[in-house]
């Protein structure tokens, strides 16, 4: 039938009901994406970034696995076998050399794993302690941010939120403990707890991760929670304003659940951007106080106490300083490489 | 300066005063808090030694009388008692004998370093994205990103003994030269970092604009309007950087054998000389307080806009 030009006449076939086919052309929405996958997304596409949060993966993973399967352990001296004197051949091996007994064994046809990065003064794998020294250094940063986060929130949170002389009383604490000489009251309190937690400790699990280390997270609970909780207060304080705070103070809720459940989870993104900032930071100061010789206690390796251990030797073994500095200097420089990545991927308005 | 400047720095100098005293109280009493005792803890000390401090301290008397006690040696004479390791000398005069050398590495370290980063900060800046400005930011995160004590032994290891450019030795002027460099690196690319960011932000301000369109030439731009305006925020760097210094310059100092007051600090620290490690602190502590103070002050007299909480 020839349709004709300017008639009135409906063409019925233009009224069908749509086939699910021509539905799903016509829709333009993407899916629909959360904020977790919308800023993993833009950190991707930061190719500086994601490099770096791969190579910490990648050195944390390996720092965990690698004592499972590696044949010598981190406080094991070598040279030394029960009932026999000690075999000095297997102090301060150069790397992929074998001590003595090592040798005769090689003679007779048995397979000997290598010592990569040879041995210590004490004849000890160097490798394993490298890869124990950057497990602790790694849970010192760790931990220390959980336990920095921890304090700051709680105690920033509740002077936002309930303002008035609380919050008065609290952010002049801040102030005095923000002004305080960081660095110096570490070295203060590390010394002294030193020797005042030793006995506290005997017998307890906690005696095996030594006094020092105690100290050290107790430090950073006192003193490096100031500013955590300066930036939650801060933004706290802007949330409260908000109407849904409102609707559901009208509701009848408690300040405990306004906080928990309104407030701290639209602040989440500063506070994974801070903390991710401060483990760093805490790695730092850890392997600066180990350098010290106020660190982890003997025989368990820091990076800082190899470094600092390395020191007397120099000379004679650069390579044992160069590499826990090489390796304390990769996870500083990646940690705050991915760190800003994550502020300008999560926090797009923080960027400068 | 109007009243509201004045208020904030009364208000600020009456912190400072409060933290000086935070510091001294907890040194005190977490000292107190030694099994023994600060300042018998230990065997070691020589029977004179116990008995100045005895009569110095009045240790049979109640705690609080001795806390005061100190507190007024030290405002009044600065007098931090007898040094338990080091045979008839008083803390005062060791750290007093370390400052000298200390603070002529700290003073060099940190004209070094604002020098340096300010004129690479300018450079990168105004040569925004070439190869230079890329290298200057790439070698400055490196830096910004390496402890002190790693950057010093690589120092060391490089220089002193590979080259055999400077002594490893600090305690001569040739020595002071690898010291020195250490303790500048980290304040320098955070100085350069600062400086390119702010010469950044100011050099795109519409006040520039105008001197280029005027006609101004571009040498009295930059140092006419964009230098000086893009130094304000380096002011304010001035305390932390007095504080990385002489922090650094304990582990600096023990690298590189200085004979300063980082170095008596530590080995006071690994001999447990309490006294000597109260009066270091506090000494360190207070050089710190006053500098955060000044460059506080410094920063709100020379931009009168900033305004406070």
């Amino acid at each position: 039938m020839k349709k004709k030009l300017f008639t009135m006449h409906v063409d019925v076939d233009d009224f069908i009901p749509a086939s699910s086919e021509d539905k799903a052309y016509m829709v333009q929405m993407r899916p629909s994406t959360t904020f977790f996958k919308d800023g993993m997304k833009r950190l991707m596409k930061n190719k500086i970034a994601a490099f770096s949060m791969f190579l910490i993966i990648f050195i944390s993973l390996s720092s965990i696995i690698i004592p499972f399967f590696w044949p010598y352990q981190y406080d094991k001296m070598l040279g030394s076998t029960p009932g026999k004197p000690m075999d000095p051949s297997y102090n301060n091996l150069a790397p992929f050399e074998y001590g003595e007994t090592e040798l005769e064994r090689i003679a007779a046809g048995e397979k000997v794993f290598p010592h990569i990065f040879g041995t210590d003064a004490q004849g000890r794998d160097y490798f394993i302690r490298i890869v124990y020294g950057t497990r602790i250094s790694l849970a010192v940063g760790f931990f220390a941010s959980i336990i920095v986060l921890i304090i700051g929130m709680t105690i920033g949170s509740i002077a936002g939120y309930i303002g008035g002389k609380v919050d008065i009383i609290i952010m002049r604490i801040v102030d005095i403990i923000y002004s305080l000489p960081d660095t110096l009251m570490v070295i203060l309190l590390a010394s002294v707890m030193k020797v005042t937690l030793q006995p506290l400790l005997e017998g307890t699990i906690l005696e095996k991760l030594g006094s020092n280390m105690i100290s050290l997270f107790l430090v950073f609970a006192l003193l490096y929670w100031v500013s955590m909780a300066r930036l939650i207060r801060g933004q706290i304080l802007s949330l409260r304003e908000q109407e849904y705070v409102l609707a559901a103070q009208a509701t009848g809720a408690k300040a405990g659940w306004i906080i928990r459940k309104h407030l701290l989870p639209n602040c989440i993104s500063v506070v994974i951007i801070s903390t991710a900032l401060q483990i760093p930071s805490a790695i730092f100061t850890e392997s600066y106080l180990s350098f010290l010789g106020l660190g982890v206690n003997a025989p368990m390796p820091s990076l800082g106490s190899l470094a600092s251990d390395a020191l007397n030797g120099y000379a004679t073994y650069p390579y044992r300083l160069i590499i826990p500095a090489v390796v304390i200097s990769l996870i500083v420089l990646s940690l705050n490489l991915f760190g800003d990545g994550l502020r300008d991927a999560f926090d797009p308005k923080l960027k400068k | 300066m109007n009243t509201k400047t004045l208020l904030y720095i009364l208000k600020r100098i009456g912190l400072a005063v409060l933290t000086v005293w935070v510091v001294i109280t907890v040194t005190f009493f977490v000292m107190r808090a030694v099994p023994g005792g600060p300042f018998l803890g230990e065997k070691a000390v020589t029977p004179e030694v116990q008995a100045a401090l005895e009569a110095k301290y009045g240790l049979d008397k109640p705690l609080m009388e001795q806390y005061f006690t100190y507190l007024k040696d030290i405002v009044t004479e600065l007098d931090f008692g007898p040094s338990i390791k080091l045979r008839g000398r008083m803390v005062m005069d060791v750290i007093a004998d370390g400052m000298k050398t200390s603070a002529k590495l700290g003073l060099m370290a940190a004209g070094i370093a604002l020098v340096v980063g300010i004129v690479l900060g300018s450079v990168a800046a105004l040569r925004r994205n070439s190869i230079l400005d890329k290298v200057i930011m790439v070698v400055t995160t490196a830096f910004v990103s390496m402890p002190s004590f790693i950057m010093g032994t690589l120092l060391l290891l490089v220089f002193s003994m590979y080259l055999g450019w400077f002594p490893a030795n600090g305690s001569t002027a040739e020595g002071l030269v690898l010291p020195v460099i250490n303790l500048s690196l980290y304040p320098m690319a955070y100085i350069t970092r600062l400086t390119r960011s702010s010469m950044l932000d100011v050099l795109g301000q519409d006040y520039i604009r105008t001197a280029r369109a005027k006609g101004v030439s571009s040498v009295k731009i930059i140092f006419g309007h964009a230098l000086k305006n893009s130094l304000i925020p380096v002011i304010t760097y001035f305390g932390p950087m007095l504080a990385y210094i002489v922090t650094g310059s304990l582990v600096v100092e023990q690298i590189f054998a200085v004979p300063g007051i980082g170095r008596s600090f530590v080995s006071s620290i690994t001999n447990r000389d309490y006294p000597m490690i109260m009066g270091t602190t506090i000494v360190l502590a207070t050089l710190i307080v006053v500098m955060n103070l000044i460059s506080d002050i410094l920063y709100k007299v020379v931009d009168p806009r900033i305004t406070f909480e």
